[in-house]
């Protein structure tokens, strides 16, 4: 491997080395020998939706202009960015939906494996869909909420309830613009129509069909994952725990759990401590049983039970390359094809368990929610059947390993700024008016081998809490995070300003708070609708001093979830551009013309202090519109706002 | 040789069309979707490369006093006369790498049987056409040209009269 990890955490960095001096082909390699990947993919002005092309446009004029069919770059660029996006919603969504269908299974027969953990919660999404609580049984409770949550991606007519959690403000601004959600397959498929070869050709009506269709993923497919995730798992609580491949023991089974439904994981997660199942592994010569998760598994499985976090996308194919895994299972989302091959080098057994996600030559075995503990122990007793098998002169397992917090849900972060007795998001809202706390950002988000690993992410958080600014985290970030020690309530002493120290001791939080999984960008959501109904910082998601960031982004997914922050009147930030910059005009109606429009807008930049001085002063211009007091402690950076 | 490559690296958007076409130019079909599947497998002859933010094919300069065809025990590597491109004759080629080692730009290489040499040969039947080469005429942006001496000195006089124009402004 050529590439130095210098900026990685030191497992990642060993195992670079590692697979440097033995020669084995990883994601670094891989995209060495991809250079230099085709400009016209990267600008967003290659055309492949019909058999007349593929067209490209000749980004300095001398070439053709427009396509085939007289596409010109603005629809082109239009039509690939929404297509990008309906693949996220759909990505997000159908894991919603496969949630819902637990929620109907777990309703519909008592005997199941799942059951309605979170009692506070199911009356909270009642009240949402208007389900009748009085004088029934949780699980006629729960019926109703997983056909209404199911209604959400079909409905015919009216639009998508879960939605009108929004502020009413924003969600008048909405029906306004003809963005209002109004079923979640209903806008995805009405993208790809539009988008199909001489449909709609205005980039700009394009891109509102396209935060019509991601604001049906973020209030939508995400939420109702999260918000039924809570209900049959519970919601997440604190909880201590650790990260980094360090995690993994040389003297036990260890088995890593990687992709991002928390269906089967979390049946692992309990059935992990089944006491037959470590005799058993015992009886092989282990000492007990590890379990680790990779991506957003790994956060779903951490948030309820405190598993441990193996590490981040970017991480996975060092996990294998530990020689200590003796099983990885995985189901969908952020699964590299490239694990079939370097699990072919080791020990390791790779278990595919979703019918939507095979690989050639990797074992299958299909995961039913009907038969949850039986199939969890069949994959746990693999697991253990394959430790023997583990070639010791092989295992190198590096120490670094950090401590971390997580588990803050919507409801949580709250009852510990309020206190458990009186939960309440009115001391966050004061510490904001004050000037003690400077605002909010959500830095959340994908690795990728483009950059710098993980110097995005860190050095962006680090400089916005130096500056007073809270932040909370999901997915891939919050992993990176966690690596880097943010998540230690410690971390506020030594890199928060002064304001934002003052409250972490006082509430003794980090000053990063792990808010979950990628679906989980919908608590943010749930998190900002409160913050407006609490008070004082006006009266719409656009008014408040906050912004987003994804600065290390890869997937389609982060694509539908900067476009539903867009769309929901935040300001988000982004390293690497959309594939958008061969279209002058797209370009400028995302990072400008479009905030006239929804109060959101886009912003690309790719060094990470930059990019945060930017969300910064777009937390101070909003700080000055709402006539808010000056910060009660100097800031290390000043803004013009 | 009357006419050369010119590459404008700025232009270059590394889309590799010009590595696509340059093997099916090299192929028994012609035809993309054949040309994937034939037994003896072609390939480009020609490279993209890197440099920072920049990409810029590369290829063979089909040097006038080309060191190749000096080295050659074989006279495998040659030309028809000084205004061809310079050709290798596999039948002819002893196997002793010399021209790969002598090549100032490393554009010569082993064909996929291992064995046999490739290079650039300038796409000399379309040129008899009286065509330009394919990765010419295949690049999206006009990045690649093929152009006489006097062609390409005054296109870079007519730049530097733009630069002379811009720092004026």
């Amino acid at each position: 491997m050529t590439k130095d990890l210098s900026y990685a955490d030191k497992a990642s960095r060993e195992m670079g080395k590692l697979a440097s001096d033995e020669n084995i082909e990883i994601i670094w390699d891989r995209f060495e020998a991809m250079q230099p990947q085709c400009g016209f993919g990267s600008l967003g002005i290659c055309c492949k939706v019909c058999n007349m092309g593929p067209c490209r446009i000749d980004p300095f004029g001398e070439g053709p202009q427009v396509g085939v069919c007289g596409a010109n770059a603005d629809t082109i660029a239009a039509r690939n960015l929404i297509r990008m996006i309906a693949a996220g919603v759909a990505a997000h969504s159908d894991h919603g939906r496969d949630i819902a269908y637990t929620l109907l299974l777990a309703a519909n027969d008592p005997k199941s494996d799942y059951k309605i953990k979170d009692e506070e919660k199911l009356f909270a999404v009642a009240e949402v869909y208007g389900v009748k609580i009085e004088n029934r049984d949780n699980r006629e409770i729960a019926k109703d909420i997983a056909k209404a949550a199911l209604e959400e991606f079909g409905r015919y007519e009216g639009d998508m309830v879960i939605a009108k959690t929004a502020p009413e403000k924003r969600i008048k601004l909405w029906q306004a613009l003809g963005i209002m959600p109004r079923a979640i397959d209903r806008e995805i498929a009405e993208s790809m129509h539009r988008t199909n070869m001489g449909v709609d050709t205005d980039y700009k009506n394009i891109v509102k069909q396209g935060m019509r269709t991601a604001l049906g993923d973020g209030w939508g497919g995400s939420m109702v994952a999260t918000e039924l995730s809570d209900i049959l798992f519970g919601r997440p609580s604190i909880k201590r725990s650790k990260a980094n491949l360090g995690i993994l023991k040389k003297d036990h089974v260890n088995i890593v759990v990687h992709g991002h439904e928390p269906t089967l994981s979390d049946i692992i997660a309990v059935v992990s401590q089944d006491e037959k199942l470590i005799e058993k592994a015992k009886a092989k010569g282990a000492k007990g049983i590890v379990l680790g998760g990779i991506c957003c598994t790994a956060n779903e499985i951490l948030m309820r039970h405190g598993i441990p976090i193996a590490g981040s996308f970017l991480q996975q194919e060092l996990a294998i390359m530990t020689g200590a895994v003796d099983l990885m299972i995985v189901d969908v989302q952020c699964i590299m094809p490239g694990l079939s091959k370097i699990s072919n080098c080791f020990h390791t057994k790779l278990i595919t368990t979703s019918p939507k996600a095979k690989f050639p030559g990797v074992t299958h075995l299909e995961f039913k929610e009907e038969k949850a503990v039986e199939i969890a122990k069949k994959i746990l007793e693999t697991a253990i059947d394959n430790f023997p098998n583990r070639n010791k002169s092989k295992v190198y397992i590096p120490k670094s390993k950090e401590d971390l917090v997580a588990g803050f849900s919507a409801e949580s972060v709250f009852e510990f700024l309020g206190g458990k007795y009186r939960s309440t998001y009115r001391p966050l809202n004061d510490a904001i008016i004050s000037g003690r706390l400077r605002g909010a950002a959500g830095v959340i988000g994908c690795s990728n081998p483009r950059v710098e690993f993980e110097k995005g992410h860190i050095e962006m958080v680090k400089e916005l809490i130096k500056n007073d600014t809270l932040v909370v985290t999901t997915g891939c970030n919050a992993i990176s995070c966690a690596k880097h020690g943010l998540l230690k309530p410690e971390a506020a002493l030594e890199h928060a300003g002064k304001g934002l120290q003052e409250i972490c001791r006082t509430v003794g939080i980090p000053p990063v708070l792990h808010v979950g999984s990628c679906v989980d960008n919908s608590r943010i959501l749930t998190v900002l609708s409160n913050i407006v109904a609490e008070g004082g910082l006006g009266d719409d998601l656009s008014d408040l001093p906050a912004a987003g960031a994804a600065p290390e982004w890869m997937s389609e997914k982060a694509v539908s979830i900067g476009f539903y922050f867009v769309a929901s009147g935040v300001y988000t930030m982004i390293g690497d551009p959309l594939p958008v910059m061969g279209s002058k005009n797209l370009y400028n109606y995302l990072v400008d013309e479009i905030e006239n429009e929804v109060g959101g807008k886009w912003a690309f930049e790719q060094n990470p202090i930059e990019a945060a001085h930017k969300m910064l002063h777009h937390i101070d211009k909003k700080r000055k519109a709402l006539k808010l007091k000056p910060m009660i402690y100097k800031q290390a950076f000043e803004s013009e706002a | 040789m009357d006419k050369i490559i010119l590459v404008d690296i700025d232009k270059c958007m590394g889309c590799h069309t010009c590595k696509l076409s340059c093997a099916l130019e090299h192929s028994k079909s012609s035809n993309l979707s054949e040309a994937i599947f034939e037994k003896n497998r072609t390939v480009p002859r020609i490279f993209i490369e890197k440099i920072n933010d920049k990409c810029v094919p590369i290829q063979c300069m089909h040097c006038d006093n080309a060191p190749c065809i000096a080295v050659c025990p074989s006279h495998a590597v040659s030309r028809k006369n000084d205004k061809s491109p310079v050709t290798i004759n596999n039948d002819r080629c002893i196997g002793c790498h010399e021209c790969i080692i002598i090549c100032p730009f490393g554009v010569i290489k082993n064909g996929p049987d291992g064995k046999s040499l490739i290079k650039c040969d300038l796409c000399i039947k379309r040129l008899e056409d009286g065509k330009d080469p394919a990765c010419v005429e295949s690049c999206p942006t006009k990045a690649i040209k093929y152009l006489s001496i006097k062609e390409v000195n005054t296109e870079k006089r007519r730049r530097y009269k733009v630069m002379i124009l811009q720092n004026e402004q």
